[in-house]
């Protein structure tokens, strides 16, 4: 007996033979032609001219032939409604018959005739059936009361159906409550405000009766009703969920992951430290894991919760990573998902076989896994510090492999660890470098032109390279544009004499040839800001980039929360609102987890805890972004106070690019040259004031008798040489390109003459490598035209790379302080050392030390943090404008009490008194007058603190004895003894 | 709920359309076959959404199964109802092909409208189905008419029952149950013979011909079961028993089985269905034994050789066979020529599966053997590396790789004159390959 011959009837006269059998007397040949007809509707032909045909067929006693007719009805009675109404009166006889099956047949199909006359019919029989003494009828019906909302919602209001569906939950029958159950849901759903499934802890306990006794289908029907549920308090909570863990074992996977739906919400109430909680935890994850023996598409199901479950609780399978290792065989959606939840559940105890498998990936066949692999790898390296480095290799090796879309992917990662980790990877450049060629794809090309930018003073050709890129320039994506432009601004602004002639044509490329309009408002936007103010532009493109975040992908936390209300349901396998893929009314509410407010959940729970990572402030050496979003609406464009003064290397850079944009860029009209650069506020107390020291001026009685003055600073040899010298005392680490661009602001150094001569002291080490894991510091304090700077050259004797410099100062005598942050911006390699100018400023916390000069330092790196402590000659603190008038100088040494004047004894000193007060200047010791008593020069010297306290002395240097003696009067006089051994240093050197 | 469910052959034309829900419409058949069937490419997700309709599809051999649905449905309910399909259909007219489904139409509108009401899954225990809904020419023209008012009442109640399962009155001469563990142990091993994942996935499966209505109380060598009971007794007892017990991490049982009770007591009781059912799933990570160790030593001999060497060891009791071994070695896509020497069994290079299939019919335990091949390969210039897939191997050996024992399985019926140790049981076990691969 074979069925298939009735698909295969493809004659033309088809409809009319049919016909013609369907009215024949032989019960046999009219069955024959009723399934003719359904298998032509099968197949999608019309055939709804038969209707009044096989509707005459229904009057049988024949079940079979009775319910094709009826689905034949079902799919043709909308579209011939007036013939429809011949059935009805076989429909309500149906409702009476004895026989329950019938009854339940007859309800069953009216239901889904939707077909306002039938509808009208169904109502009195429905309400019978609702109340049948058979249950396998009750079952029915309940869902038909649904079919009918779904017609006709009004009409199964008015007519009372809801009442008595609700009743129904309290029915005897576990299959009749569960139909009721998942009729109801349905209904409430388009009511969203109806108290229509009026949960509360006498349906749940009836509910959760019929949960042990239906079929799998119903419990998943109750068990998602009950996740809708919100118990009034964690012990209600936690009866429930003893009741549905049981569940967890059912081999049906469905009821399994609507159990963990339940127990996942009502978790929420439950306090944390409730032993049960723990328990509940632990009951969790084995289910979990039996769901990835399930059959492919249900795993896949399970994967993307679990996704969602490992999101919200980590704890729950952070021991299981092995088993979602990738086998050889799954489809392809099932590795995909599985790779996302391997490096959701990366951490540093599992990073080894966790990169051992995503190697093992990374060479397999599927394009899309593969490069979803390469991408773990690189996340990997983000979330795990410690297995930053084998990343890195790792990736080394797969780039080696040459296989193109490899390689552009493992490109795109690196470049997030240079960002997640700065100045430590860099030496692999050079080998990124080499495939420059084969990146085809947007995002490698832009990442791979951001390394070239944002390294390319490490890059020898960084110029070359991305020239090359310049000259496709039109045929790129938007994307790569924008990087273009941005890489080759900050090139410019590290190496400006070499690529001024690429920055204009990149500029003009941006602005003028593009219709894009955001490449052409980021290439007026570096323009102007270029041509403006060349330091701001500087802070504003090679600003500290914030850290990136450690996770990726994660799903916003009040979605994830939603979302974890409908695990199991299509809108977990979306990661979607159901809002977001279904129409209508139906699904829009959102469901919320309620967690216990008095337990801290908040506090614990993963999705606050990542968040609060995000955006955490970034340690306190980086600025955070705040800062600087706050400097740029400020429009304040000279470097903010914060950061104070950079050191002179980048402003003289600064205003070589300034004169470069003036010149080159016409169609802007040229700005004049600021002079208001870092320094300059302190220029004016460099330059001493001539006409103050009149020659003929007669000094007080006790020191009578002329003093030249003016001859002393004419003739002040130092001053002289300061001109032209002025680059030698230029620190070492000015590059020699730059000094082209410096010319102005030598002529601003050069016109109030840097002192020469300056007594250095040698640098000392202050922080032996012994003491700091391999770092060594040696340092020495100098002042600047006005600035105190602590030079540094630190140095590498670990093996290590080290990054991150960092360095804090502890409050003392004179308030110094860092005036910005340590610039060291590339990583120190093992047995490098590097230079470092900090400027200081001297607004900090004041305590006082013992001694007065003592310093207690801070510095941080990426390995820990280290302390040292050193003195700074007090003479950093003697400022330019510290020479008192005459006057003043008598009256003040009067006014101090003798008590406060210390005498000390500077010996073997052999410089005559000129030469001795030459060397003093050049310490802004000043010498104010000079006489000659009894054959030795009495030299009167005045100095002024960073605080403000004058120190006076008088300095006695006789001819042919190399023992000077100094008397110091100050009002503070615990600075004596400090300033008598600056004295000494000073002149002894 | 599901709004509707096809069926299609390979071809994409539709062999079975039922639609359940006013906003499915016929244009969801079509959208199917052209996105999916017709989309000549991997599929990429049992899961599509096309133009806001979501279709959920299986395949069994080259028939798709796709149900529909505009909601946000129970989407696991929705696989694990199209499964339960599939299951049913088999039940009835066996292997679900083309022409067993059009041979079946009618059968199948019929159980659709029947386990799925306005798209709610309703009973579908075939036990339950085969009462009522027969499959005509096999078990002949049994209408409901013909039934009496008991009949038709028992059908009911056994449709919507708590025992769904199972009918009354069912009778046997000889009360007999059979029991198979089967198990399939599952391998990950790196090259260096490390074990990367290993797991046994058993299955209990009963047989059962018992008259009446019996209660039934399973028990095995579960250590937590064991470690309970061997509180009371003396350390001799519970070090002996310790040894042999096994640490299930997680199972699964059929919805016969009370979940409540086992999860309060750990005690596995229930009413068997009649006739064939799995009773149980298990999975265990922990003291696998490992039934063969595979040994790979793959040497890339310039670019246009390859020399393979494979040594396999059985690691059971010697006395014990291990049959239908097959190794698998897969060889690279530009393989021109093999030569295979082993020292037993049969090799076979096979082009067309681009493996070198070993095949041995028996072994015992501790022993090892050992193939070795040369493989030429056509120079090419095709840049993509040989992804070396791992080496595959099929086996069956007659005891449980995870340890697992059945301690007993009694049955209880109080209402027929056959007491427990009337009934005949038997007891198999059969561990088998599951996925065991090692990496090469």
């Amino acid at each position: 007996m074979t069925d298939s011959k009735y698909f295969t009837t493809t004659k033309k006269g088809e409809i009319f033979e049919l016909k013609a059998e369907l009215n024949s007397d032989k019960k046999e040949k009219k069955k024959e032609a009723v399934k003719k007809v359904i298998a032509s509707m099968t197949v999608g032909k019309d055939v709804s001219a038969l209707f009044p045909d096989v509707v005459n067929c229904m009057q049988t006693d024949n079940l079979e032939l009775k319910k094709l007719v009826y689905l034949y009805l079902m799919n043709y009675a909308k579209s011939q409604p007036d013939m429809a109404i011949m059935a009805v009166n076989t429909f309500v006889k149906d409702c009476e018959d004895p026989n329950p099956l019938i009854r339940a047949l007859a309800v069953r199909t009216m239901g889904c005739i939707r077909v306002d006359k039938i509808t009208e019919y169904l109502c009195e029989p429905l309400r019978k059936c609702l109340k049948d003494e058979d249950p396998y009828v009750r079952k029915t019906a309940a869902v038909c009361v649904a079919k009918l909302h779904d017609i006709n919602a009004q009409l199964v209001e008015d007519q009372g159906f809801l009442d008595t569906l609700k009743d129904l939950i309290s029915d005897s029958n576990p299959m009749v409550v569960a139909n009721a159950v998942a009729a109801l849901s349905e209904i409430a759903e388009s009511h969203p405000n109806s108290n229509l499934l009026d949960l509360n802890p006498q349906t749940i306990n009836k509910l959760l009766t019929a949960l042990n006794e239906c079929t799998e289908w119903g419990q998943i029907f109750i068990l998602d009703c009950l996740a809708n549920y919100t118990p009034r308090d964690d012990r209600e909570s936690q009866s429930i969920c003893e009741r549905v863990t049981p569940r967890l074992s059912h081999a049906n996977s469905a009821v399994v992951l609507s159990a963990v739906k339940v127990l996942m919400k009502f978790m929420e109430m439950l306090p944390k430290d409730l032993d049960y909680y723990g328990t509940l935890l632990k009951k969790l994850a084995p289910p979990l894991v039996t769901l990835l023996s399930a059959e492919p598409e249900l795993q896949y199901v399970a994967l993307r919760n679990i996704n969602l479950i490992v999101q919200r609780r980590p704890e729950i399978l952070k021991h299981e990573m092995k088993v979602f290792f990738v086998k050889y065989n799954d489809p392809i959606y099932v590795k995909l998902e599985k790779l996302d939840i391997m490096i959701r559940l990366a951490s540093q105890a599992n990073i080894a076989q966790v990169l051992a498998e995503l190697k093992e990936y990374a060479t397999e066949v599927d394009v899309d896994f593969v490069r979803k692999a390469v991408r773990a790898i690189g996340r990997c390296a983000i979330k795990v510090e410690q297995s930053a480095e084998r990343c890195v290799s790792t990736l080394l090796d797969l780039i080696q492999t040459k296989v193109n879309y490899v390689v552009q992917e493992a490109i795109v990662v690196i470049k997030d660890i240079f960002r997640k980790y700065p100045n430590k990877y860099e030496s692999v450049i050079a080998t990124l470098c080499e495939n420059l060629d084969s990146l085809d794809e947007p995002e490698a090309r832009a990442a791979m032109i951001w390394i070239v930018g944002e390294y390319a003073e490490r890059i020898d050709n960084a110029d070359e390279l991305l020239e090359s890129f310049l000259e496709g320039f039109h045929d790129e994506s938007t994307q790569v544009q924008l990087q273009l432009l941005t890489a080759i601004v900050k090139l410019f602004l590290k190496k400006p004499t070499e690529t001024q002639e690429l920055v204009q044509q990149v500029l003009s490329l941006a602005t003028q040839d593009s219709d894009n309009p955001d490449l052409r408002d980021r290439g007026y936007i570096y323009w102007r800001l270029l041509s403006t103010d060349p330091v701001a532009a500087k802070e504003v493109v090679l600003a500290e980039k914030p850290l990136i975040s450690e996770e990726t992908d994660l799903i916003e936390p009040t979605l994830l929360e939603e979302l974890i209300c409908h695990i199991g349901t299509l809108a977990s396998v979306y990661h979607k609102p159901p809002s977001a893929f279904v129409e209508g009314s139906r699904g829009v509410q959102h469901k919320r987890l309620t967690g216990n407010a008095g337990s801290g959940e908040s506090v614990e729970s993963p999705d606050t805890g990542s968040a609060a990572g995000a955006t955490e402030a970034p340690p306190a050496v980086i600025p955070s972004q705040g800062d600087l979003l706050g400097d740029l609406l400020n429009l304040d464009l000279t470097p903010p106070t914060t950061t104070g003064p950079p050191p002179p290397i980048s402003s003289g850079m600064q205003m070589g690019a300034m004169d470069l944009l003036g010149g080159g860029l016409d169609s802007l009209p040229p700005i004049p040259l600021r002079t208001d650069t870092p320094q300059s506020p302190q220029l004016p107390h460099q330059s001493p004031s001539p006409p103050d020291y009149s020659p003929t001026e007669v000094g007080p009685g006790d020191h009578a008798g002329p003093v030249k003055l003016g001859g002393d600073l004419g003739g002040n040899p130092a001053m002289g040489t300061g001109f032209g010298g002025a680059p030698a005392v230029m620190p070492a680490s000015f590059s020699a390109p730059v000094s082209g661009g410096l010319d102005d602001l030598f002529d601003l150094g050069g016109g109030v003459g840097l002192p020469m001569g300056a007594y250095n002291p040698p640098k000392t080490v202050w922080l032996p490598a012994m003491k700091a894991k391999g770092l060594e510091i040696t340092g020495v304090f100098v002042r600047r035209a006005g600035v105190i700077q602590m030079e540094m050259t630190l140095n590498n004797k670990a093996m290590s790379v080290m990054t991150d410099f960092a360095i804090q100062f502890n409050r003392n005598s004179f308030g110094l302080a860092p005036a910005g942050p340590l610039q060291i911006l590339t990583p120190l390699g093992p047995n490098q050392s590097i230079e470092a100018a900090l400027p200081l400023s001297t607004v900090g916390p004041v305590m006082k030390m013992e001694p007065l000069n003592n310093l207690q330092v801070a510095v941080k790196n990426n390995i820990d943090v280290f302390y040292f402590s050193c003195q700074y000659p007090i003479s950093m603190l003697f400022v330019e404008d510290g020479k008192m008038e005459r006057q003043v100088f008598l009256a003040t040494w009067k006014d101090i009490p003798n008590d406060n004047e210390a005498q000390f004894q500077i010996k073997d000193c052999h410089l005559n008194s000129d030469a001795a007060s030459n060397k003093l200047q050049s310490s802004n010791i000043f010498t104010i007058a000079k006489r000659k008593v009894e054959g030795q020069d009495m030299l009167y010297q005045s100095m002024k603190l960073t605080n403000g306290i004058w120190v006076l002395a008088e300095l006695r240097v006789q001819t042919g004895n190399p023992n000077y003696t100094i008397s110091l009067k100050c009002r503070a006089p615990e600075v004596s003894q400090c300033v008598f051994q600056n004295y000494e240093a000073v002149l002894k050197n | 709920m599901i709004g509707g469910l096809f069926i299609y052959n390979h071809k994409g034309e539709v062999l079975i359309s039922r639609v359940y829900r006013d906003d499915i419409g016929r244009n969801a058949v079509d959208a199917f076959r052209v996105n999916v069937i017709h989309a000549r490419q991997q599929v990429r997700s049992p899961v599509t959404n096309i133009a806001r309709t979501s279709f959920f599809h299986v395949k069994r051999s080259n028939i798709w199964l796709a149900a529909v649905t505009k909601q946000n449905v129970n989407a696991a309910m929705v696989f694990e109802f199209l499964y339960k399909m599939c299951d049913v259909m088999t039940a009835y007219f066996g292997k679900i092909s083309e022409e067993n489904i059009k041979n079946n139409f009618v059968l199948i509108y019929e159980l659709l409208d029947e386990i799925l009401d306005f798209g709610y899954p309703q009973n579908s225990e075939t036990g339950a189905l085969k009462t009522f809904i027969t499959q005509q020419g096999i078990k002949g023209q049994v209408s409901e008419f013909s039934l009496t008012k008991e009949e038709q009442s028992q059908i009911t109640s056994q449709v919507t029952g708590q025992i769904g399962w199972r009918r009354e009155g069912i009778k046997y001469r000889r009360n007999e149950l059979f029991l198979d563990v089967l198990e399939s142990v599952n391998l990950l091993m790196s090259p260096q013979g490390q074990v990367l994942s290993a797991h046994v996935s058993g299955r209990v499966v009963m047989k059962s011909y018992l008259s009446g209505m019996p209660e039934c109380k399973f028990g095995m060598n579960d250590k937590i079961v064991i470690d309970k009971q061997g509180k009371g007794a003396t350390t001799e007892d519970a070090g002996k028993s310790g040894k042999q017990s096994i640490a299930i991490d997680d199972c699964t049982f059929h919805q016969c089985v009370r979940l409540s009770k086992f999860d309060s007591e750990r005690s596995i009781s229930f009413i068997p269905p009649d006739g064939e059912y799995e009773l149980m799933r298990y999975r265990t990570t922990k003291d696998i034994i490992l039934p063969f160790r595979v040994i790979p030593l793959v040497r890339e001999v310039g670019r246009t050789k390859l020399e393979v060497k494979v040594v396999i060891k059985s690691n059971f009791k010697p006395s014990l066979l291990a049959q239908k071994i097959e190794v698998r070695i897969p060889t690279p896509l530009n393989t021109s020529g093999v030569q295979v020497i082993c020292m037993k069994g049969k090799a076979k290079y096979k082009a067309s599966e681009n493996a070198i299939v070993w095949k041995i019919k028996r072994m015992a335990g501790m022993k090892e053997s050992q193939i070795s091949a040369e493989i030429e390969l056509l120079p090419t210039n095709d840049k993509k590396k040989w992804a070396r897939p791992p080496i595959s191997m099929n086996f069956e050996v007659p005891f449980a790789p995870s340890g697992l024992k059945v301690r007993y399985l009694k049955v209880f019926e109080s209402k027929l004159n056959y007491s427990d140790h009337d009934v005949i049981k038997w007891v198999r076990y059969i561990g088998r390959s599951g996925i065991y691969e090692t990496r090469c």
